[in-house]
């Protein structure tokens, strides 16, 4: 019971911290039909700027700065890289974040090196929030879950009641109708894609210091958001947080599972031989098959559904 | 143009023939021969790729896997001749490697290929993430952390030939990657090939001509997944080691730059493409850490400025070359290039200066790092100048052009 | 006469046709009877849900409900491929070629299935003569020879829209569907293609959708009128020429301001 609770509550944080990645990446794809393969290198930048910047200036104007530094460095991205090779067509344009994820990567090592950083936890959110049966729950996942929650309230809010975020949605499905309107669509593509990666950045200002920071970060998380983003339906926010959910559970309670088939067997009442030839394969536990299941979740949900929990478009 | 037996065609390829058995005897020694082996494996690696990308537009991040696969399913065959389960020339292992490929890919492919563009860019990367990590888990097939080894002397001699000289190793590769081509080419001008391109170009139309886009495609990914067997073979044999390094992401990752740099419109891009990241991997890992950044920022300026890559480049001068007017295009392109090296020498400073420590700062440093700074600007002002004079001289050219392409 | 006799005996047979997408109806009920041989254009104003319906019947959306069948075979909701293959071919309204392959090879590669290549990759398609000869046949209907090499990227317009066409026809399909051939031409190219339509449709069945009346009496034998997803009146020119219903949908609507 504890086990699971806890593990429920670890779970939400992990999934709403994915959810937070994948917004912003169905976001972009949805205005531009971009997919942006760097989308995770710019959480590996928040992470990085904050720890920097918390370096003089301390956590809490880092958790502002740094979101701020990745969406420059987005819009940048976007206007000089991005916004050029648009007219190459949708595979140049993912080619180019996919040499940009190098590019990032590699500089991230040229200048903060290979090992990970010490980017820590702040002291003031370093304490046990409460004490469920005899786990602590921290309270920087309780942060975590709450400035999640908190920007993605923000993110709907702005998107349905201002003026701004009307013309983002126009201009999600009729880009040149909202530009002969007057609005400055490259611009609010600019904006739109900078957000996207400042969401991201702040993503990893969260997350770096919980798990861990350093230069492999991007491509590891990156792979579980595109997962999520397939899972979910491409260009479904809702399915991008059902997804989120979902394979934010899988990774987390699966990690937990010491149990393999072999242990399965034997509470039936079955001994395997351990000399027998199958016993090395059989003897995997779940917790051992952990990496590979949001994978086999995608292949399945491939297979059965190809447009994904809430996809509705074919790209 | 499209005769049978087209003589000029007949003659390129036995020229390639003659070159890849003259090679060791240009390029003796054992460094040359190694990197000539690893060319070969490269070259059928990146054209089996463009099968998938060039001809039936088809984005994989995960080719990397059926090269793999194939060459762990090569080194646990050698293995059982080895210990005389079966027998087998090892001169015919490619094929074993070339067979996995197809399997898996026959099998992966029925569910990746069911949606184009970027839905099955990040389905595939999906699948070699799954591959990959499950690497780690099955580790009588992958042999854990440390991999597979094998002895490609295995079976002992056949016709004399024994594979324990490198040389012999270097013509396996040469013929099979002669044959592989060979085979490659040729399969661009079949039906399947060209209804492939059609698929590439407007899979909704093949439809309404009478193809199912998705069966096009599998075909075609079971035929790359087949050839890239063959690489991971040949990469067995000759390395007698096989890690999951080999089917993953970096791997799958660097097939996209070669076939990409070299350029995907054209059959003979991608050999281009792999030579040149071949050469370079292993050339300028031995002189900087920062090769991966180079490489990324070459890939960058390609998508950015010539998309069609090194191979599009060469034929956008074909025109120009029959019309005979190269000459006129050569005081620009010297000043771009002059403009060129030294811009580049300054970022390679910058860079190079950055690695070698940020802390380390004194007089010396500091005046290197102005220099390369210099050099950067004063590079940039420049070529930024000789871009328009090209851009300016191709403009002039275009309407004489126009008889010549 | 029983429905499947009925059914058997035309072209194309519509039957209750109706195609929602989410809670608007785009289609509401189309009955449409095509016989074989016959030229038959759909006319009705825009928006009335022509180009969907042509959609439904080549297998590009699937109905919501009704029926569908060419030739006396159901095609209803099937796969696009499925239904060329039967022998029902269409054009598209925007350009639809393949645009980095030659002139030539758009139209080899229309005809490769039908003449029974498939898949294959044993052959070499330089060696394939009938389909060699049935695209240049293609080339020379549509008046393209000396484009013949060129990307079709590259061509002009009218030239594209000729391509289309060449495709459509290529394979040589009974039943074909052609829509707005004529669309964005000047008065010169559209009895230029006017000219190529009624030459290469020739003992074909034919629909078409246009907006160029001059075209539709030119060319067809009966008309149907297609408004707000229902056919109103399906007729000869002349009947057609004369229907109040057809006159009120064109110009009723437009004028009396109160009727919705």
């Amino acid at each position: 019971m504890e086990f699971f609770l806890i593990t429920l509550l670890n779970s939400l944080s992990y999934g709403l911290l994915l959810f937070m990645l994948s917004s912003g990446l169905t976001l972009i794809f949805s205005m531009m039909g971009v997919l942006n393969f760097a989308h995770a290198s710019f959480y590996m930048l928040g992470a990085y700027f904050a720890y920097q910047t918390g370096l003089v200036f301390g956590f809490w104007p880092a958790l502002f700065l740094a979101p701020i530094l990745v969406g420059v460095v987005g819009a940048i991205t976007e206007r000089y890289g991005l916004r050029k090779v648009h007219k190459f067509g949708h595979v140049a344009e993912l080619l180019f974040t996919f040499g940009l994820a190098y590019v990032i990567e590699e500089v991230v090592h040229l200048i903060w090196g290979r090992a990970p950083v010490d980017y820590r936890i702040p002291e003031s959110l370093n304490f046990t929030l409460f004490t469920l049966f005899n786990t602590q729950y921290p309270a920087y996942r309780a942060f975590m879950m709450l400035v999640s929650v908190g920007m993605l309230v923000s993110l709907y809010l702005v998107l349905t009641k201002t003026r701004i975020g009307l013309i983002v949605q126009a201009s999600l499905t009729h880009p040149e109708m909202v530009q002969a309107l007057g609005h400055n669509v490259p611009r609010v593509f600019m904006l739109v894609f900078a957000g996207g990666c400042a969401l991201a950045g702040l993503a990893g200002v969260l997350g770096g210091n919980l798990f861990i920071t350093e230069p492999g970060m991007a491509f590891s998380v990156g792979s579980i958001v595109f997962v999520v983003v397939v899972v979910g339906g491409m260009g479904s926010l809702v399915g991008a947080f059902i997804a989120s959910l979902l394979i934010g559970s899988i990774q987390t309670f699966s990690v937990g599972f010491d149990y393999s088939f072999i242990d399965l067997m034997a509470a039936l009442g079955v001994i395997i031989d351990s000399n027998s030839s199958w016993y090395a394969g059989l003897s995997i536990t779940i917790s051992q098959t952990a990496p590979v299941l949001p994978y086999l979740l995608m292949v399945l949900m491939l297979i059965v559904r190809p447009r994904g929990l809430m996809g509705t478009r074919e790209t | 143009m499209e005769r049978a037996f087209n003589k000029s065609r007949l003659i390129l390829w036995s020229s390639v023939a003659l070159l890849f058995v003259l090679l060791p005897f240009v390029f003796p020694g054992g460094f040359a021969l190694s990197i000539l082996s690893q060319l070969g494996i490269a070259i059928i690696f990146a054209l089996s790729y463009n099968m998938l990308l060039g001809q039936t537009g088809l984005l994989s991040f995960g080719h990397a896997v059926y090269f793999g696969l194939g060459a762990f399913v090569t080194a646990h065959a050698i293995n059982f001749v080895e210990s005389g389960v079966f027998g087998l020339p090892i001169s015919f292992m490619p094929l074993v490697g070339g067979l996995a490929g197809l399997v898996f890919s026959l099998i992966l492919g029925f569910v990746t290929t069911r949606r184009p563009g970027t839905p099955f860019a990040m389905i595939s990367l999906g699948i070699a993430e799954m591959v990959a990590a499950s690497a780690l888990m099955f580790t009588t097939f992958f042999g854990g952390e440390g991999g597979i080894v094998t002895n490609r002397t295995a079976g002992g001699a056949v016709w004399g030939i024994s594979y324990g000289p490198q040389v012999q190793v270097y013509y396996l590769i040469a013929v099979w990657c002669f044959i592989s081509m060979a085979l490659m080419f040729v399969i661009t001008r079949t039906p399947l090939g060209r209804i492939a391109n059609a698929v590439r170009d407007n899979p909704e139309r093949t439809q309404f001509v009478g193809y199912n886009p998705t069966r096009v495609r599998w075909i075609m990914m079971s035929l790359a997944g087949f050839f890239a067997g063959i690489g991971g073979a040949l990469t067995t044999i000759n390395y007698e080691i096989i890690t999951a390094e080999s089917l993953g992401l970096m791997a799958s990752g660097n097939v996209v730059l070669m076939a990409f740099i070299g350029g995907i419109g054209q059959f003979w891009g991608p050999i281009i493409g792999a030579v040149l990241v071949t050469f370079l991997q292993s050339f300028l890992s031995n002189f900087t850490q920062a090769w991966l950044l180079y490489f990324g920022l070459l890939f960058l300026l390609i998508i950015l400025f010539s998309p069609g890559g090194i191979s599009s480049i060469i034929t956008i001068h074909a025109p120009v070359w029959r019309a005979g007017v190269m000459k006129r295009l050569l005081p620009s392109y010297m000043f771009a290039l002059w403009a060129g090296f030294v811009t580049l020498v300054g970022i390679i400073g910058v860079i190079e200066l950055l690695y070698r420590g940020t802390l380390v700062v004194g007089v010396h440093v500091a005046v290197t790092w102005v220099f390369a700074g210099l050099l950067v600007l004063v590079g940039a002002f420049f070529l930024r100048r000789a871009i328009r004079a090209v851009a300016q001289v191709w403009a002039d050219l275009t309407p004489e052009l126009a008889r010549w392409s | 006469m029983e429905l499947g006799d009925r059914m058997n005996q035309h072209a194309l047979a519509l039957v209750d046709v109706r195609k929602r997408f989410g809670q608007t109806e785009i289609i509401n009920g189309v009955n449409l009877e095509i016989v074989a041989g016959e030229r038959h254009a759909l006319i009705g104003p825009n928006g009335a849900g022509k180009s969907t319906l042509f959609n439904l019947i080549s297998g590009r959306f699937p109905v919501s409900s009704g029926s569908i069948a060419l030739n006396g075979t159901d095609i209803t909701s099937k796969e696009p491929q499925v239904i060329n293959r039967l022998g029902l071919s269409r054009s598209f309204q925007i350009n639809n070629i393949f645009p980095k392959l030659s002139v030539f090879e758009n139209l080899r590669c229309s005809v490769l299935w039908v003449l029974g290549y498939r898949y294959s990759f044993f052959k070499r398609i330089s060696a394939l003569r009938d389909a060699k000869e049935s695209a240049e046949h293609t080339l020379e209907m549509i008046g393209l020879e000396n484009r013949r090499e060129k990307m079709a990227g590259e061509l002009t317009y009218a030239e594209q829209r000729a391509l289309e066409i060449g495709i459509t026809i290529a394979s040589g399909a009974s039943v074909i569907l052609l829509d707005e051939p004529t669309a964005g031409m000047s008065r010169s190219e559209t009895d230029v293609a006017v000219e190529l339509i009624s030459r290469v449709t020739e003992g074909k069945t034919l629909l078409m959708v246009e907006h160029d009346m001059g075209v539709v009496f030119d060319l067809a034998d009966r008309i149907s009128v297609l408004v707000y997803g229902e056919v109103i009146a399906s007729g000869t020119p002349a009947e057609i020429r004369m229907s109040k219903k057809v006159q009120e949908a064109y110009l009723g609507t437009a004028v009396d301001g109160d009727e919705e």
